[in-house]
């Protein structure tokens, strides 16, 4: 790939005296015109070469492979899925399994790595050195022998379910898996899903117009409180009001497994595990650039116009900081996407592992499998770093 | 309060309270109650797991033994003659044993070009970097492969364990340094074409997973090539490692494009200098050397993913460990626990060597800005 620029000086000095070759513009003209032709013939090559070879090998080409019956069952699956459906549905369930694990994981490590990061800025030499011993040992091994430990030897080596361990809340882990008490709605559970749903939708705007109060007047509005109140205070009430219309359905021992309950199998844990364990540690670092990035005199300045600890914590350096870590964030999220992808190898039913593993073996054709895989990682890279980027203008500072 | 005026202040020792053993756990430890609480919790949550390693490690580990039977009694820890064993599996795979000292040649060779070429004070950096990038890699190529000068031929399908984390991460990185800077480059080109390709490029490999390229790589190029033609699995692995880790380079390498100051690109065209000269000579010495940490932790990245080769079925350090752990010989319960917990430390010790490397090499580059 040659390249060539222009220089002003060059160019007029080129246009009056030099051969038409040696002008830039007709040099850029021509570089650009040799890359595209070789870039071309390298596809050319490429589908021509494919082309060959799958015709050789019997290998079909095109997408009429997606209405056939995939013949394969799928361990877990947030939509009925059974192995007289299709390729495509196994499709859909493999992205809901990746996007369950990546959703569930950015929220976990989120909270991990800001507790983390703001523990390797405690003012307690105790926990900052625990918080920093944590981020090196997490950071620096492979995500992957992460996975392996927390599947291979934490998980598969628990007792059988006779055995198991018991949870809070009546739930038991054992080698197949986390059981939980499963929530079951009974009659009059609308009200109160309506009330929480009303509640959440009330505290946003609650939030957006104590924000605008602030900035026109500076008066304060207990937003926490009053969400607080709304989410979980008012739903509450409701519920036992209307005789606690939610039942649980706890997980017994009946044989040699349990019945009933929900069940969160061992593959899911170990993933959510390390990636929201490994992710984590890279969140703590940015956390702490960016606390530490605000300048001191805006603290200092918070403090000395008499806001307490926690206010110029929460009104002064926070927002600043978020300013510095939103981005680096933002690529934090698309790496633990793209990280779940790791589940192949512990053999959660993610896009790659029920895709480009069970329905490309089947169907043999790579080509298209894979395309459609690494243009389902794009599009949610691209979606993602959208939403990000419209969310980081809205933090950023508003300059005169 | 009488004021003593008269009488010339003494120098007196500062308070006992405020100095010493005890004043630093005051104010480090115990500064309010919220914080004392603190670190009664840290201390419980230390000596968990400062003891729970300690008695799993030592106490109630087995060192000896000829197979696993000895680590299968109730409550056993680690179960480290099961990596005695293993060892030398661990390090070169089934390269063969009468061969393996080309391999330790091999470190040997590297580690006598980079000791010298990572310690600052150490002159003759130039020759020192031709040897390194240049004479070592053709050295290693023909001990390691073989098939020349008497030695044994050596096929990839038989290299392992550590050697091929460590072959995968080096080729990549260096296989990926052409690619990365052209790229960069290429981003930074005034052609719209050739700013289109590069960006398209790099957003592309930026955006999916890496195990997708590798699948790519292992599935997708022997179809890509001319009937007939094939290619070593290891190679293959290698191209694909190389392209994921050029997009990753090609940004950390246009960062430093991007604070070289303007006046040097015209200084550089003012000598009427080609854009060749301007980019070889006066550019891309100050942008790389700039971006040497961003490099570095680059290649710690891809370091720590070469672990993923073993999704497509190369057996790297991670890969034998998981191989061996399977073994029926040495089956117990803590057997992979022992595998897990050694492969991890080789791969933290050369990860965080390399970053404390980093790091040093960050505040020596930031001491020649401070004026």
């Amino acid at each position: 790939m040659a390249v060539v620029t222009s220089d002003r000086g060059r160019r007029q000095a080129a246009a009056t005296q030099a051969s038409f070759l040696y002008r830039p513009e007709v040099r850029q003209v021509i570089y650009q015109a040799i890359l595209v032709i070789l870039l071309l013939a390298l596809f050319y090559m490429l589908i021509h070469n494919t082309a060959a070879n799958l015709r050789k090998q019997n290998i079909a080409s095109g997408f009429a492979f997606v209405d056939r019956t995939a013949g394969f069952d799928v361990s877990q699956s947030l939509i009925a899925f059974n192995s007289s459906m299709t390729y495509g549905r196994a499709f859909l369930v493999g992205l809901l399994n990746t996007l369950l694990v990546a959703g569930l994981g950015i929220v976990a490590a989120t909270i991990l790595g800001f507790v983390i990061g703001i523990a390797r800025l405690s003012s307690n030499w105790l926990i900052a050195r625990l918080a920093t011993i944590y981020v090196e040992v997490i950071r620096n091994v492979p995500l992957l022998l992460q996975l392996f430990f927390w599947y291979f030897a934490v998980l598969k080596a628990l007792p059988p379910p006779r055995q198991s361990l018991s949870v809070i809340g009546g739930g038991f882990l054992n080698v197949r898996g986390l059981y939980l008490a499963a929530p079951i709605p009974e009659p009059g559970f609308e009200v109160v899903a309506f009330t929480l749903l009303s509640g959440i939708a009330a505290a946003i705007a609650v939030y957006v117009w104590a924000r605008r109060r602030q900035t026109l007047t500076g008066q304060q509005f207990p937003v926490l409180w009053t969400s607080l109140a709304l989410i979980v205070g008012i739903p509450l009430v409701v519920h036992l009001l209307s005789g606690s219309p939610l039942a649980f359905e706890y997980p017994e021992l009946k044989g040699f497994n349990f019945q009933g309950g929900m069940v969160l199998q061992p593959e899911f844990l170990a993933l959510l595990l390390g990636l929201s364990i490994y992710t984590a540690s890279f969140i703590a670092e940015i956390v702490r650039a960016g606390i530490q990035g605000v300048s001191k005199g805006q603290k200092e300045a918070a403090l000395a116009i008499g806001l307490t600890q926690g206010q110029s914590l929460r009104l002064v350096v926070i927002p600043q900081a978020m300013r510095i870590i939103i981005p680096p964030l933002t690529s934090q999220f698309l790496n633990l996407t793209k990280n779940s992808s790791l589940a192949v190898a512990i053999g959660y039913p993610d896009l790659v592992s029920v895709w480009s593993g069970t329905v490309l073996n089947q169907t043999g054709q790579a080509v298209e499998v894979i395309l459609v895989t690494m243009c389902v990682f794009l599009a949610i890279s691209l979606i993602t770093s959208a939403f990000m980027n419209w969310f980081n203008r809205r933090m950023a500072l508003v300059e005169r | 309060m009488v004021a003593d005026t008269d009488v010339a202040a003494k120098v007196e020792a500062p308070p006992r309270n405020s100095v010493g053993p005890i004043a630093w756990i005051r104010t480090n430890l115990l500064s309010s109650w919220s914080n004392a609480l603190l670190t009664v919790l840290g201390l419980y949550l230390a000596y968990e797991v400062a003891s729970s390693l300690v008695h799993w490690g030592l106490i109630s580990a087995t060192f000896t033994g000829a197979d696993g039977s000895v680590c299968t009694r109730e409550g056993a820890g680690a179960c480290w003659p099961f990596i005695t064993a293993k060892f030398a599996q661990f390090m070169y795979g089934r390269y063969p044993e009468p061969e393996r000292w080309r391999v330790d040649l091999v470190y040997l060779l590297a580690l006598a070009g980079l000791i010298p070429l990572m310690i600052p004070r150490i002159p003759g950096k130039f020759w020192n970097a031709i040897y390194v990038f240049v004479i070592f890699p053709i050295i290693a190529y023909v001990l390691l492969v073989g098939g020349v000068f008497g030695l044994l031929h050596v096929d990839t399908a038989l290299w392992g364990g550590l050697l091929v984390t460590l072959v995968v991460a080096t080729v990549g990185i260096a296989g990926s340094f052409p690619l990365g800077i052209l790229l960069a480059l290429g981003r930074r080109s005034k052609m719209p074409i050739v700013r289109w390709v590069s960006v398209g490029f790099i957003e592309f490999v930026r955006g999916v997973p890496l195990i997708t390229v590798l699948f790519m790589a292992s599935v997708m190029l022997p179809l890509f090539l001319p009937p007939g033609v094939t290619f070593d699995k290891l190679l293959r692995a290698l191209i694909g490692v190389a392209l994921f880790a050029a997009a990753y380079l090609a940004e950390v390498i246009r960062g430093g494009l991007q604070a070289i100051p303007r006046g040097q690109f015209e200084a550089a065209d003012a000598l009427g200098l080609s854009y060749g000269k301007k980019m070889g000579l006066i550019i891309l010495p100050q942008a790389l050397k700039l971006v040497i940490p961003g490099i570095v932790n680059t290649f710690i990245g891809l370091f720590k993913d070469t672990s993923l080769v073993l999704i497509i079925g190369l057996f790297d350090l991670l890969g034998i460990v998981q191989l061996n752990n399977a073994d029926s010989k040495w089956f117990s319960p803590t057997t992979a626990m022992t595998g897990y917990v050694f492969a991890g430390f080789v791969f933290w010790i050369f990860c965080f060597g390399m970053s404390r490397y980093s790091q040093m090499v960050e505040r020596r580059l930031a001491a020649g800005d401070r004026r």
